[in-house]
């Protein structure tokens, strides 16, 4: 119930600044204009694309460009939300009320991923738009949905947890796309080694991961990574707020 | 009122690294009673309320709020338990209705409840009427106002106030202090202040801090007035060449020269012996123009406990 009622409020916050707004309207303009790009050469010479369909063109470009703009986005909408707390001190209106600390991380979070779902259905009505007029592969357009939902979830996780670290929105959000970008492009560090560098350093990759799912394909091993990079940054970031109250802030 | 005690602080010691912000500090409140944590500031006031809240930890000793313990058994403790941090914990892009209903919320009120609290709140705190206001285009007396609000939303048993007057008009910090008094009616209110008539107005209880220790715990009344000395100022026109008149006059125990023809006679705590020394001053025609009675006020015992190593300020 209390992180219900934490959830809700944050939620509802985020709709009280223009920055909420801004993001939603400049991700939408953007997609737009790529979906529009990927529609139309996908019309004009289908040739090119011997053999492939619709979907693997168009929505799976659509899914992997849509990724990359949420990289760019996320730690804009999460860096304020812990930080701006700490920079105010309202954060001790959280700390001296009856919640744990799992119960205020977990509402933070669950409010955020809300604002991030309602991004996911807006720029996915775009792909689905295509339902007029062809016939879509349901199974990777699924996958697709499923994969940004994961990377939405996985950035935000980790932008709360940077914005637990510092007192200021700016600096946790320079932070989080630093951090995130690394993880993003993780594999370019293995290019030229083999072995268990290239493991891990793909492994690593947010990159490749995403792809599978935008390729259409649902790998447990991919789920079970976001799943473990939105879990360990959620219980850093309980970890942290708890020692907040040991350390001088 | 029952005696029942609301805040047990045992042993309480905090440092932040090397430094000691407050030292071995162990106190009680009861119910229905408004302390007042008074010091320079740096004395450890903001530490110790944090810490009573349950914000900060202790390096050791502990805190039970109503017989809970702050960190062994954090939520019912803090169910019961107000707190108006220095800064107000507010959030200036929400209305006051918006900020009220979510604080209620996360002190546990339940949903259905909820409404009926916030008008309660802020019909005690003055607010009605501002209820669709934005907090960040209030005044700040209006801001602080709504800082008590939060705090008091829930009927904790417990209200604890850092500063609750700091930043303030002149008409603002009255009516804060009207509150204040008027809650403690229904909580037990602790709170920090370096603002000697504030808690000489509104506590029945008052602690002095200096460099993270307790130096003074006295009622107030004791403070004023019942002691065991009180202090006469006389003044005469034509003064006696003799003061073994004064000194003879029962309970007077010692009289100082304060120039002028002005005197400070050091007496037993007797009300009628004013008007003693005001009948031998006027039976010996000394022409007395000035006559005040002067107990030890709470401003010269703040001076002496925490002058003595002032200019140490380190900052809470």
């Amino acid at each position: 119930m209390m992180i219900a009622a934490i959830a809700g409020f944050e939620f509802r916050r985020l709709f009280l600044s223009p920055l909420a707004w801004i993001v939603l309207a400049t991700v939408q303009f953007i997609l737009a204009l790529l979906f529009y790009m990927l529609l139309s050469q996908y019309l004009q010479q289908p040739a090119l694309y011997s053999g492939l369909g619709l979907t693997e063109i168009v929505v799976a470009g659509f899914y992997q460009s849509a990724g990359f703009i949420l990289l760019l986005t996320t730690p804009f909408l999460t860096m304020r939300l812990i930080s701006e707390e700490l920079r105010t001190g309202s954060i001790r209106l959280l700390l001296s009320s009856p919640v744990a600390i799992t119960q205020l991380v977990l509402g933070k979070y669950l409010g955020m991923v809300l604002f991030m779902l309602c991004l996911l259905g807006m720029v996915s009505l775009m792909p689905l738009s295509l339902m007029l007029g062809t016939q879509l592969d349901y199974g990777q357009f699924a996958a697709a949905v499923l994969g940004l939902a994961l990377l939405m979830c996985s950035l935000t996780a980790i932008g709360l947890f940077v914005s637990s670290l510092f007192h200021h929105p700016a600096i946790a959000a320079t932070a989080t796309f630093a951090l995130t970008l690394l993880l993003w492009t993780s594999h370019i560090a293995g290019t030229n080694s083999t072995g268990a560098v290239a493991a891990v350093t793909n492994y690593l990759s947010t990159l490749r991961h995403y792809n599978n799912f935008t390729g259409g394909m649902f790998n447990s091993a991919d789920f079970a990574y976001f799943l473990l990079l939105m879990l360990t940054s959620i219980l850093l970031c309980i970890w942290r707020i708890d020692s907040l109250r040991t350390h001088h802030w | 009122m029952s005696n029942k005690i609301l805040i047990e602080v045992r042993n309480l010691s905090r440092f932040y690294g090397a430094r000691c912000a407050i030292e071995d500090i162990s106190f009680s409140v009861n119910r229905g009673e408004i302390s007042g944590f008074l010091g320079p500031n740096g004395a450890g006031k903001s530490t110790l309320m944090q810490i009573i809240c349950g914000v900060l930890a202790a390096t050791s000793g502990s805190v039970s709020i109503a017989g809970h313990d702050i960190l062994e058994d954090p939520v019912p403790a803090k169910r019961q338990l107000g707190y108006l941090p220095e800064q107000p914990p507010l959030y200036p892009d929400c209305t006051v209705d918006e900020y009220l209903y979510y604080c209620a919320r996360l002190r546990g009120i339940k949903r259905s409840q909820v409404s009926g609290s916030v008008d309660i709140s802020k019909q005690k705190c003055g607010l009605d009427g501002f209820g669709r206001r934005l907090i960040g285009n209030l005044s700040k007396g209006y801001q602080q106002r709504v800082g008590i609000a939060q705090a008091l939303i829930h009927t904790p048993a417990v209200i604890v106030l850092d500063e609750p007057s700091s930043g303030l008009d002149p008409n603002q910090i009255i009516e804060i202090r009207e509150l204040i008094r008027d809650m403690g009616r229904d909580h037990s209110i602790i709170l920090s202040t370096h603002i000697m008539a504030e808690a000489q107005n509104i506590c029945d209880r008052v602690l002095i801090m200096h460099q993270g220790r307790v130096v003074l715990d006295k009622e107030l009344g004791s403070l004023q007035g019942t002691g065991d000395q009180q202090y006469i100022i006389v003044a005469f026109n034509e003064p006696p060449a003799s003061l073994d008149q004064l000194y003879s006059l029962d309970g007077v125990t010692n009289i100082h020269a304060l120039g002028n023809n002005r005197f400070r006679i050091s007496c037993r705590n007797d009300p009628s012996l004013a008007s003693v020394i005001a009948g031998t001053a006027a039976a010996n025609r000394w022409g007395l123009c000035e006559l005040v009675a002067e107990s030890e006020s709470l401003e010269q015992t703040y001076l002496k406990l925490t002058r003595a190593t002032a200019g140490d300020d380190n900052g809470a």
